[in-house]
């Protein structure tokens, strides 16, 4: 990883993204040997509204709390994009839903992949949505040692629910992989 | 206010005399909830008395208790503090009805729901009188108030049915013409696992008496009495008949429910259990 | 009371609310009574699981003012006490933090700052309590402000926060804002062996000799707790030792007087702050919380730039550090004061700094925190130099 990593995941509240971000932030912290900050945006509504959480990952001690150039951005709805498409860095990868994201500034390095489809279709329930797209991230953008996110993953996930999150993961980094080919 | 060698136990000698008018009711409501206290054979050690702001309020300075006097209808918020702290001793509240159940009106209903084991003492004079003598939420309709000059047009709270619908587990009323059967509510308070509330109609006479032609203190409290009907009797009436009268007496006790403390010790219990 | 072994685990990514909760409860706290207000509430909603684990309790109580008091009745019982809130809940318990200066309760209150007036902006940054905290209540009164900006010290000046409260027996403020309430970063927690922990001076007499407010010894009197024997009066009314109302403007007065020294007289064991590339500074910043770090990078990419630029950092913001930011200004031009509200600290600023540099503001409300570029523009500016 480079020195400084920003990443922002945006969706609709519920969809359980911000729990992406804290997965990240702790795998960065307890089996990378970095430092990290997460930052969730709080909007009057929590289910149904726009929301997002910001992660930092840094070699060193975080100064700034927010994110000013952001390397990487997960984009679950078009809303999404609108309320918090800025700060992108001009090479940001751009990870997109095409089925809910319809327009994005395609001058940043837009990859597209069915998230919801493809956990109705692989994991029939909607809560490893959080898994899969972290999957694709750390597929896609290889920030990490994929085993790393999985071990945060799994302390975080609720008992019993373990072997299906990191079925959710795979899932989700093996598409992140193919679509760098 | 004659005091029985044993009550001196009780008052802070050398804080006396009170600074309370000539013929005050609050005098007679003190000493029934000092001889109720001391019925109960509590240590005052013990026993914690806690006010607002108000005539009434002054009255735990004088009482060799631990006493607390706190601001303008919070001292249930801290009487709360007080309990949960030390659940294992006595908590009384003496209030006024402005403190209690104007600017304190929220802590009154809620400290009812709750129903924490504390002992609140309301003693209703109809009026503000360390302010001067403005209108409380139990000015009569059409009494004069230095406020109300042109009579009370609000009407008025029943502090004891707003107390019953809030929750409260014990709700008593006497008045300052019967000592002798306000110390038996105050004990019977005291003695309550809950949140009990005893309301003490009294007479204030410098401020709402002489608005009112009542500026005799004898004359107030003949009035006072004269508008009160024991709860039995009262049963017995129509509500026509019931109108602008006062049941005294027990007007409710539930006794069983859980204290408030008792409740939260078995949550902690609970908290506690899951560690081990 | 000591600290329960579970206290002791590791905790390396919490969001700042939960780290305040967690060094409330290291620091001894066990009372918390609170009312809902974002972005504070996480701290109720951490203590409340919490409390119960270690003995303690916790209420929320009917509304704003309701928690004020509840904390100093238990205070007054002999716990360790806390609340927490955020701005129009800040504003209401005001009377009763009063009350508490007035009583010498100790009791710690936490302000998670957001946009103001009025509701504003619940759910965003605001550091817009900064004169409230100092002079929101009637009268006058000791003040004493922790403004940490990393969870570290959000931790360790929670700590300090209650460590203060029960040395001196006055409340405590811990003032953060939204920014570091709601992020997690990665924080060491100390051992709770580590810890300093420092309880309420008690009496040393028997009851019947015991004065309330006897500072003969100190400004600080020794402190009974209700129902361990010693009975005494407590009042919010103008008192003297004894602690009953007194209307003497000469016992009225040194009362007063006496409880400011409890501040102004140990300014050295309160004062914290924190000098960043001060020595050689021409351009002084002078900031806290999450302005500070906005303006740590700022300053970083000035002094690539070869402007000398420092930063005094204040981490009690009331007492504020007078003599380190008079110093600043006896070689700085400018001093540059960076605060997410209109222009509160830097009237203090002004006042301490006795003309000796120009002090000018950076300014930002509407919930979006100051951003290092923001304060970068400001010191080239200042600069005279791109």
């Amino acid at each position: 990883m480079q020195d400084h990593y920003e990443a922002r995941f945006a969706a609709v509240g519920g969809q359980g993204i911000l729990l992406a971000g804290d997965i990240l932030a702790e795998a960065a912290i307890n089996y990378e040997g970095l430092y990290a900050l997460d930052s969730p945006t709080y909007t009057a509504q929590v289910r149904g509204g726009p929301t997002k959480v910001d992660v930092i990952i840094d070699k060193n001690r975080i100064l700034f709390t927010r994110t000013t150039a952001i390397d990487f951005m997960l984009c679950l709805a078009q809303r999404s994009w609108d309320r918090f498409g800025y700060d992108l860095k001009s090479d940001c990868i751009v990870l997109i839903d095409p089925f809910l994201v319809h327009t994005v500034d395609r001058n940043y390095r837009v990859y597209e992949l069915p998230l919801i489809e493809l956990t109705k279709k692989e994991m029939k329930k909607m809560v490893y949505t959080s898994a899969v797209a972290l999957g694709a991230m750390v597929g896609l953008t290889e920030i990490f040692k994929p085993e790393s996110v999985v071990k945060a993953l799994l302390k975080k996930a609720p008992k019993g629910t373990e072997e299906a999150n990191e079925k959710a993961f795979k899932l989700g980094y093996n598409s992140g992989r193919e679509l760098l080919k | 206010m004659p005091v029985s060698l044993k009550l001196e136990n009780l008052l802070r000698m050398e804080h006396l005399p009170h600074m309370w008018c000539p013929g005050c009711g609050i005098g007679i409501i003190v000493k029934a909830m000092l001889r109720a206290i001391d019925a109960m054979g509590w240590d005052p050690r013990d026993v914690a008395v806690i006010s607002g702001i108000g005539c009434t309020s002054r009255a735990p300075g004088y009482l060799n208790m631990n006493t607390l006097h706190t601001t303008h209808g919070r001292a249930l918020t801290f009487a709360t503090g007080f309990k949960l702290a030390r659940p294992d001793k006595q908590v009384i509240v003496i209030s006024g009805d402005g403190d209690a159940t104007a600017i304190g009106g929220n802590h009154l209903i809620h400290s009812c729901r709750r129903n924490i084991d504390i002992t609140e003492i309301i003693v209703n004079n109809n009026i503000y009188g360390m302010t001067g003598g403005q209108y409380s939420p139990t000015t009569p309709l059409g009494a004069k108030a230095a406020t109300a000059p042109w009579g009370m047009v609000e009407p008025s709270f029943d502090i004891a049915k707003l107390c019953i619908g809030a929750g409260a587990t014990y709700v008593a009323r006497g008045h300052v013409g019967s000592g002798v059967q306000l110390e038996r509510l105050i004990r019977g308070g005291l003695k309550h696992k809950g949140f009990a509330i005893i309301e003490a109609l009294s007479n204030c006479h410098t401020q709402f008496g002489r608005r009112n032609k009542l500026s005799d203190p004898i004359e107030l409290i003949n009035h006072i009495a004269a508008k009160t009907i024991n709860v039995k009797e009262a049963a017995k009436i129509s509500p026509e008949e019931m109108r602008g009268k006062f049941a005294v007496g027990i007007l409710f006790q539930e006794e069983g429910r859980e204290e408030y403390c008792e409740a939260y010790n078995r949550l902690i219990q609970r908290a506690q259990a899951t560690l081990h | 009371m000591s600290n329960s072994q579970h206290l002791g685990r590791q905790i390396e990514f919490m969001p700042g609310n939960e780290v305040v909760a967690e060094a409330a409860l290291a620091a001894g706290c066990r009372f918390f009574a609170g009312y809902p207000i974002t972005p504070s509430s996480e701290i109720a909603h951490h203590i409340s699981k919490r409390l119960p684990e270690v003995g303690g309790k916790f209420i929320q109580m009917e509304d704003e003012i309701a928690a004020m008091g509840a904390i100093i009745g238990a205070s007054l019982c002999g716990l360790k006490v806390m609340t927490a809130t955020s701005g129009p809940g800040f504003s209401l318990k005001q009377e009763n933090i009063g009350f508490a200066c007035m009583v010498e309760a100790p009791c710690v209150i936490v302000n998670v700052m957001r946009g103001g007036p009025s509701t504003g902006l619940p759910t965003q940054l605001g550091q817009s309590d900064i004169q409230q905290t100092r002079w929101g209540t009637h009268g006058d009164r000791p003040v004493i402000a922790l403004a940490p900006a990393y969870l570290d010290e959000v931790y360790t000046e929670t700590v300090r926060a209650f460590n203060l409260a029960e040395r001196f027996r006055m409340p405590v403020f811990v003032l953060i804002d939204e920014v570091i309430g709601h992020l997690s970063e990665r924080l060491e927690i100390p051992d709770p062996s580590e810890l300093e922990i420092i309880d309420r001076v008690g009496p040393n007499v028997p009851p019947e000799e015991y004065i309330p407010y006897d500072s003969s010894q100190s400004d600080v009197p020794p402190m009974a707790a209700y129902f361990s024997g010693y009975r005494f009066h407590m009042t919010g009314l103008n008192h003297d030792r004894t602690g009953f109302p007194t209307t003497t403007q000469s016992i009225c007065h040194s009362e007063n007087v006496r409880s400011m020294r409890k501040v102004e007289d140990h300014i050295a064991e309160i004062e914290k702050f924190e000098n960043y590339l001060t020595d050689d500074a021409e351009i002084g910043i002078i900031t806290f919380g999450s302005s500070a770090r906005a303006a740590i990078v700022a300053i970083d990419d000035a002094r690539q730039r070869g402007v000398k630029v420092g930063m005094l950092r204040p981490l009690t913001l009331w007492p504020f550090p007078e003599q380190a930011a008079f110093e600043l200004s006896k070689h700085c031009k400018t001093i540059i004061v960076p605060e997410a509200n209109l222009g509160q600290l830097i009237y203090e600023v002004q006042r301490v700094t006795k003309g000796n540099s120009e002090v000018v503001g950076v300014n930002k409300v509407g919930g979006v925190p100051i951003y290092p570029g923001e304060v970068f523009d400001k010191i080239v500016e200042c600069s005279g130099k791109k």
